[in-house]
């Protein structure tokens, strides 16, 4: 419980109707979108402006109450999983997109910004901000920036981390600290912006974020590739790379993935198909053409069933539709979704795809898998009911099993979803006890009460 | 706690597909306001769970927050895993309603009132009578009118008046044969177009007639039963199931159609799953033949205009009304109707689709959010310079016309059926 005094000062800073107390609004956010044990906050504070961030950032250290930072809430590593009794500090107060500046190609917004909103504003002046998580309708710059969040277009465009020029944000004494630039170079200072990325409000709290935008493509192709073996869809993928063809998306679904697709949109994909690659290329309409027949071929040399180009912008639609209702045709099939993110570099994607399946042999579990096969980031996505504890013992052991193979091939247990909670016990295995203590010693000195997020990438160590 | 924990396990296994991935967020007009979890489905939802699974004790909390939803759809719509959000809503809200008794306001209006439809009718008829002295004309071509005094109830709204004779007064019924067409239908009038807009039925008659579509219009009709429902008043809602189901059960016709988008919504999709168990067959058999009056006129019966038809040019908006585009997937037909009109020429709104904000009741409760969503829903008719907005829905045509109104707006307000009968005969 917070004493009525300490919620008063809150309210005093933020405004009465912006602090909440009720049980029911305490509830609501003790989750995120992964799946792990919600937790109960104490306090639930959405501050309309940056002083009022900075000043309820310091009143939560002067108090020792530990604070979670919440854009969207669609975390899928549980890093907005709050404290017990803690504070949520939901950003979603602070939308403003403060700056698009056209000549210098930069952005400069606020932490609640949606991403979406911000890439359609940027696109209608003929900017590209690229990073398109798949929560995008709905993610917040803040989250996204905070997780290093990545997309579709990993494989030529980056993640979040390629495109911040800068942030500014609170430290855990409500000081602001500003890093970074509005050039394209910047050598002053430590590159606090570097160590903020990904840093999952467990440093500091953002206030404002400089992105890095680029020239909107002007022509797109994308096609579609049916294959009657997984090993000559992965070897499609190597042979387009190895023919130095870098596409803007490279996608692979497997089978278990089409026939769900299929069953659920009755989009006439293949249900006998072993796996399909889409790809979509972007840039010079005359390199775009070239890169897209090269492609094409290469598939029917590596020996596709079927082969479909996208002729115009509806039927690159009808292409794309049946990438996005993956995750939605697996979601209908069992009540519980586990979105995994292991990645592995790229040439080792049928080594994962093969390791996958044994898994799911081995612990009699329903796993799809899909995702971006151009950055060795797939998406094994375990089916199960949290509520049959057998299968959910099973569902843990064969995350293990996958974070083990990743990391055998040279892989990351996360690609683009953070590590969170979901993760933060296996971080030692993929790096070493040195970078834990590194690390250890980096969040102490910047918190020294352990208010900020807490718990979040590495554990607490008194 | 036990008790209503254990009533709520009823919707478990609807609750457990919500894979909490927020995208609801995305499309929800309410949240778009207030930006509070809470006020969003996958917080809802997330409380109804915490009931059932007695993580919390905060029913009266759960209750007041469930209820500050538009029931738009916006979310069911655009939900990944296919969460079955109305049916979850509507019978969470009868549960907890059960569990801690209806408000004495809401008693009186639905059990009081609407359970009973003549009696109802007598009243609003009354209500017309009077209405004169407390309220005095705002705009001329929308047709509003605001309180003439401070009113708790009526706040600064510019609302359409009702309608000096109601529908039911001057038309009691029909039993017209099929012509030409060799179609039939039974309408469904609808409280809002009985009261308020009687011109949407008289266009009706006179669209059906021009078809040579036979019309069954039984007398005495109900209230379709949505506002009972999403009070969580089931008992009102299944008293008036029983009343239409006989009145229509008794007619001979090949579909049944309503020009309120949400009455065709709740006929549709909401009667069967919600009926008591003795009229689960008969609503079904009923929803299986109920459409929208757009679809059945383009899809149907190929609706073309008189050669000779005036042509009068006028640019023409059109809002998809969230029963009609997100529950029923109707949004070319009510297009159709409006291009085939001679003269009209369409301009689309952006976010066309987006709710206004009327919601029913929510308007009534939270008028404050619900004009935030129509004052947004107005500027963006009003940026396509439109002479008319078209919709097919008299609620959102009553908070349309309010929102416009307030803006000073120089835009009609019409149902694409009312469009389609001016074109019939001068």
């Amino acid at each position: 419980m917070i004493a009525d005094k300490l919620v008063q000062e809150f309210k005093t800073v933020v405004g009465g109707e912006n602090v909440w107390t009720d049980a029911s609004d305490l509830h609501v956010y003790s989750y995120d979108a992964a799946v792990v044990d919600p937790v109960r906050p104490g306090l639930i504070v959405r501050p309309t402006t940056v002083e009022a961030l900075g000043r309820t950032v310091r009143l939560c250290n002067d108090n020792g109450l530990p604070l979670t930072v919440r854009g969207a809430g669609t975390n899928l590593s549980g890093g907005t999983v709050p404290l017990p009794g803690g504070v949520v500090i939901v950003t979603n107060g602070l939308n403003t997109i403060l700056e698009i500046n056209e000549a210098d190609m930069y952005a400069v917004v606020q932490p609640g910004v949606v991403t979406a909103k911000l890439a359609a504003a940027v696109e209608a002046k003929g900017l590209f901000y690229p990073p398109d998580p798949g929560s995008q309708a709905v993610s917040t710059i803040g989250g996204n920036v905070a997780e290093n969040a990545g997309g579709l277009r990993g494989l030529k465009y980056g993640v979040t981390r390629d495109y911040v020029m800068g942030v500014s944000f609170f430290d855990v004494e409500g000081h602001l600290v500003k890093s970074g630039s509005r050039t394209v170079k910047c050598a002053t200072g430590y590159n606090l912006t570097g160590l903020m990325v990904g840093s999952e409000g467990t440093l500091g709290v953002f206030s404002e974020i400089v992105l890095k935008l680029i020239p909107l493509p002007a022509h797109r192709r994308a096609l579609m590739a049916v294959f009657d073996s997984l090993e000559k869809a992965s070897e499609t993928v190597a042979a387009i790379i190895a023919d130095r063809i870098v596409p803007a998306t490279l996608e692979f679904l497997d089978n278990f993935t089409i026939r769900a697709v299929e069953d659920f949109s009755k989009a006439g994909l293949p249900k006998e198909a072993a796996a399909m690659l889409l790809v979509e290329l972007d840039g010079h309409p005359s390199q775009v053409e070239e890169d897209a027949a090269r492609v094409e071929s290469l598939c029917r040399a590596k020996g596709a069933t079927s082969i479909r180009m996208a002729q115009d912008a509806a039927e690159r639609d009808r292409v794309w539709a049946a990438r996005r209702a993956a995750l939605s045709a697996l979601a209908q099939l069992k009540p519980t979704l586990v979105l995994e993110d292991a990645t592995v570099p790229r040439s080792r994607i049928p080594d994962m795809v093969t390791a996958i399946q044994h898994i799911a042999e081995r612990y009699d579990l329903t796993i799809g898998t899909f995702g971006h096969a151009g950055d060795g980031n797939l998406h094994p996505t375990i089916l199960t009911d949290r509520r049959d504890r057998a299968e959910w013992e099973r569902v843990e052991k064969a995350i293990d099993a996958i974070f083990d193979e990743a990391l055998a091939m040279g892989g990351t247990l996360s690609g683009e979803h953070g590590t969170g909670i979901a993760k933060s016990r296996y971080l030692e295995k993929e790096t070493s006890a040195g970078t834990i203590l590194f690390s250890q010693r980096i969040k102490r000195a910047m918190d020294p009460n352990q208010i900020l997020n807490p718990g979040k990438i590495i554990a607490v160590k008194e | 706690m036990e008790v209503l924990a254990r009533l709520m396990r009823e919707l478990e296994d609807q609750l457990v597909v919500c894979m909490k991935c927020g995208m609801c967020q995305s499309v929800c007009p309410v949240f778009d306001q207030t930006g509070r979890e809470a006020d969003v489905t996958r917080g809802k939802l997330a409380l109804l769970s915490g009931l059932m699974e007695s993580i919390f004790d905060d029913p009266e909390g759960v209750y007041a927050r469930l209820n500050k939803c538009l029931l738009c759809g916006s979310c069911a719509a655009n939900c990944p895993s296919g969460v079955d959000v109305q049916e979850i809503f509507l019978k969470a809200r009868a549960i907890l309603t059960g569990f801690m008794g209806l408000p004495p306001t809401k008693r009186l209006v639905l059990r009081g009132m609407l359970a009973n439809p003549s009696l109802f009718d007598r009243l609003t008829e009354w209500g017309a009578r009077f209405q004169r002295i407390f309220s005095r004309p705002v705009n001329d071509i929308i047709g509003t009118s605001c309180a003439r005094v401070m009113s708790p109830l009526l706040q600064d709204r510019h609302f359409r008046p009702l309608a000096p004779v109601p529908f039911h007064r001057q038309v009691p019924s029909v039993d017209r044969p099929a012509g030409a067409s060799g179609r039939k239908v039974a309408v469904f009038t609808g409280c809002l177009i009985d009261k308020l807009f009687p011109n949407i039925a008289h266009s009706t008659l006179k669209v059906m007639d021009h078809c040579g579509v036979g019309v069954f219009l039984p007398e005495n009709q109900g209230c379709c039963g949505i506002p009972a429902l999403s009070s969580g008043d089931l008992d009102t809602f299944h008293k008036l199931l029983d009343h239409n189901l006989s009145l229509f059960e008794a007619g001979e016709f090949d579909r049944l159609v309503t020009a309120c988008a949400t009455c065709t919504a709740t006929i549709h999709e909401i009667w069967p799953r919600m009926a008591a168990k003795r009229q689960r067959e008969a609503a079904a058999r009923l929803a299986r033949r109920t459409m929208d009056i757009n679809q059945f006129l383009t899809a149907e019966v190929n609706y073309s205009p008189p050669a000779d038809a005036p042509e009068i040019p006028r640019r023409v908006t059109y809002h998809d009304p969230c029963h009609l585009k997100k529950s029923l997937k109707v949004f070319s037909a009510p297009r159709d109707l409006v291009q085939a009109t001679p003269g009209c020429r369409l301009a689309e709104m952006a976010e066309s689709d987006w709710c206004c904000g009327m919601g029913g009741s929510f308007n009534l409760q939270h008028y404050a959010i619900s004009k935030q969503i129509g004052t947004k829903k107005a500027a963006q008719i009003m940026d396509t310079r439109a002479d008319v907005l078209a919709t097919g829905c008299p609620a959102c045509m009553i908070q349309i016309s309010d929102m416009l109104s307030q803006a000073g707006a120089a835009v009609a307000v019409r149902h694409p059926v009312e469009l389609v009968a001016e074109a019939l005969d001068p």
